[in-house]
């Protein structure tokens, strides 16, 4: 068979994704059409820039669905190899492709003679499982921290910005170096912190919901009890982990447990990323606190946390969701950092940073197996930045 | 002034101690001292013989005592063996009785790289100043760089020239060092599109530094730091154009071209300056990166080289030297920023 051309190439790549445009059409359709019954998310759609970015995120996030959940578009295992196919250029056909097997290496063959293409949407699937979530539990830190930081001030505040200045001052790249290596995670001291950081989601919402249900405590007793159990459970099964110091829970109260490398992976990239919301939400909150309504529901008689949770902390959404969305970004690039470093994930795993990683070897020779996941990440990181962009200049508009 | 001086001062030595015994605490785990003591003495060792040459070799006394020997406040260890007496500060010619009785960072003995079987001290040294020479010429490309592209978004806010430059600045901010590197040199250096206008390593730069060799690494790390500081310049240019001296200055029949450039651009300025010297840490990072990929054997080399390897005492060292980096930086920051505008009063 003859190799392809680029015009075929891209013809063929856009009849891969196929899934994934009818996916972002629907959700275009749907959200312009009723942009006005939507809020912030709808005053989105007036803005060119938050438009682009929100499509390039969305295409990323159905791409991960689609190959994670449904097993589509893929063309080839990511892990598997393939005869005579290494380092060869996109477009390439494969030697003798089974029966019913894509014939093709869209983007050309890796090193190990892998192909390029589906290990890039399989790298997809894998920072979109770890990033925005890691992102959800350095807020969950930084917001449980900072609010009573800059709500009481004083000793409690010089000492949780101390602390958060120390690790601030780290050179991230040397932290990842401490605490991502096979001799710290044979001392426990990952599973450690995982104990610590895990904790504050559940802290935050057994706060959250005790403050605001204190007054009728049947109903905040279910809930309570409810919410602990459940998380609680959840708590313990994703810190036990038969392969770590810390193993307690037996094995049919153990729900799941995380695969090699990525929990230490979640860990330092929410250690690192916890203090500067800290930061910031410590500064709104300074800010906040002299507000009238604060003032008002001190004179009400309220509680501290039902101040800081439900009077302070919804006011101060509007900068909070947008630096979450740059610090998704943040949270990929870290994500990248670490696989190009070799650290963390195992090295045949297929995200981005790694195959970075791996293809930057060979990089004058044969560009493509870096360049494809490079300019993967970019678009992704591109995308939830210009996001960012557009949803603070639609926030400010009113 | 002096007092706020004294106090940053103050936090500041506190910081570097916590953060250099934190370092120290986890370079110096158990399975850590292992791996040393089997490479030091063979891979075969039995777990006795390890626990052995760690107490001949003063591993096993507490931690808190090992750094306080490691910062040179504490006496070194001594251990005496009959025949001839070890100790920390017993090194080359030195005998038991002629070694000074501490020695540490306090006393410029910086330990010895395993690795590279010479002085921290040296290989610091050396390695610093490759780094810092790959510093200076990014900040050369970056502020001036950044500092324009801010300025001009920021002189008339909203228009073309403003979208335009806004967005290649989030482009810039949204391309970590190893996407962009890997952009640049597949496209500048490598056979396959066939420019081949740069180098694709910078090894050669370490000695003699060369346009085609060295600007890669250069513009690579340049690029990610830029697009934020554009953006903050944007922001404080586009605050300063609305000011009412600057509308004063409009409606006298000043030159759009003076405004700018007389009045506008040194209020301007003030913003991006801390935000320049906030970007050390992070050009520290990028310069890690560039370092690996373009084989720049300066300080982010070493390091990855010192974390690779477990060699304690060469990453203890590399890390003081970027943790003082940084602290300092974020000082002199802060006084510039009291320096600069006049309005700010510290408590």
């Amino acid at each position: 068979m003859e190799p392809l051309s680029w015009g075929q190439i891209a013809l063929q790549l856009a009849i891969r994704f196929v899934p994934v445009w009818v996916a972002l059409i629907v959700t275009f359709t749907l959200s312009i059409a009723y942009k006005r019954k939507l809020g912030l998310y709808g005053k989105l759609f007036d803005n060119t820039i938050g438009m682009v970015g929100f499509g390039l995120v969305m295409f990323w996030v159905y791409t991960a669905l689609f190959v994670g959940v449904f097993d589509m578009i893929m063309t080839h295992d990511p892990l598997s190899t393939a005869m005579g196919m290494k380092n060869e250029p996109p477009g390439t056909p494969l030697r003798s492709p089974d029966e019913g097997e894509f014939a093709y290496y869209l983007l050309g063959g890796d090193t190990l003679a892998r192909d390029v293409f589906s290990r890039m949407v399989a790298g997809a699937w894998v920072v979109i499982r770890i990033a925005p979530l890691a992102t959800l539990f350095a807020f969950m830190v930084g917001i449980t921290l900072g609010l009573p930081a800059g709500y009481f001030g004083g000793k409690l505040d010089s000492a949780l910005s101390f602390l958060a200045n120390l690790i601030l001052a780290f050179p991230v790249i040397l932290l990842f170096y401490l605490l991502v290596t096979p001799e710290m995670v044979e001392t426990g001291i990952p599973s450690y912190m995982a104990i610590v950081l895990f904790l504050f989601p559940i802290i935050f919402l057994a706060v959250l919901i005790n403050s605001r249900y204190r007054t009728q405590p049947p109903k905040r007793n279910v809930m309570l009890a409810v919410l602990i159990f459940v998380l609680g459970w959840a708590y313990l099964s994703l810190i036990s982990d038969p392969e770590t110091r810390v193993a307690f829970l037996p094995p049919w109260l153990d729900l799941f447990n995380i695969p090699g490398g990525i929990l230490v992976v979640f860990v330092s990239v929410v250690f690192v990323n916890a203090p500067t919301v800290f930061r910031i939400v410590r500064g709104l909150t300074l800010d906040i606190k002299t507000r009238d309504y604060v003032a008002a529901a001190q004179t009400r008689g309220e509680g501290a946390w039902y101040i800081m949770l439900w009077e302070i902390l919804p006011n101060t959404r509007g900068p909070l969701i947008v630096d979450f969305c740059l610090r998704i970004g943040y949270t990929t690039i870290l994500l990248g950092t670490l696989g190009f470093f070799g650290l963390g994930l195992p090295p045949e795993s297929p995200d981005w940073g790694t195959t970075i990683n791996q293809g930057r070897k060979l990089l004058s020779i044969y560009p493509h197996p870096a360049i494809v996941p490079a300019v993967a990440l970019l678009s992704m990181v591109l995308g939830l930045n210009l996001l960012a962009d557009g949803l603070r200049e639609e926030s400010l508009k009113d | 002034m002096l007092l706020f001086l004294l106090r940053r001062i103050g936090v500041m030595i506190l910081t570097a101690l916590c953060l250099s015994f934190i370092v120290f605490f986890l370079t110096n785990l158990p399975p850590n001292l292992e791996k040393i003591a089997k490479y030091e003495g063979n891979a075969r060792m039995s777990d006795e013989e390890v626990a052995g040459w760690l107490e001949n070799n003063g591993f096993n006394q507490p931690t808190l005592v090992r750094y306080g020997e490691w910062l040179g406040v504490v006496p070194g260890w001594t251990n005496d063996r009959g025949e001839r007496v070890t100790g920390r500060c017993i090194t080359g010619d030195l005998t038991a009785e002629t070694a000074p009785a501490r020695c540490g960072i306090l006393q410029g003995y910086w330990g010895e790289s395993r690795v590279f079987r010479d002085d921290v001290s040296n290989i610091v040294a050396v390695r610093l100043w490759m780094t810092g020479k790959l510093m200076l010429w990014v900040m050369l490309l970056m502020v001036p760089a950044a500092l324009i592209i801010g300025v001009l978004a920021g002189m008339r806010e909203g228009s073309k020239t403003d979208r335009t430059l806004s967005t290649v600045s989030i482009a810039t901010t949204a391309t970590p060092e190893y996407v962009s590197g890997v952009i640049l040199i597949a496209v500048f250096a490598s056979s396959a599109v066939g420019l081949k206008w740069f180098k694709g390593t910078a090894t050669s730069a370490m000695d003699n530094a060369t346009f085609e060799n060295f600007f890669l690494p250069v513009l690579t790390i340049s690029l990610y730091g830029m697009g934020y500081i554009a953006r903050m310049t944007r922001a404080s240019m586009a605050e300063v154009m609305t000011a009412q001296y600057i509308r004063t200055a409009r409606l006298k029949g000043v030159s759009f071209r003076n405004i700018v450039l007389k009045h506008a651009l040194r209020n301007a300025l003030i913003a991006p300056f801390t935000v320049i010297m906030l970007q050390f840490p992070w050009l520290l990072n990028g310069v890690v990166v560039v370092e690996t990929l373009f084989n720049y054997k300066g300080l982010g080399w070493a390091l990855v080289q010192a974390a690779g390897n477990n060699d304690i005492d060469l990453l203890l060292g590399i890390s003081v030297v970027s943790v003082l980096v940084v602290l300092v930086t974020q000082l002199i920051s802060d006084i510039g920023y009291v320096y600069l505008n006049p309005r700010i009063r510290i408590s």
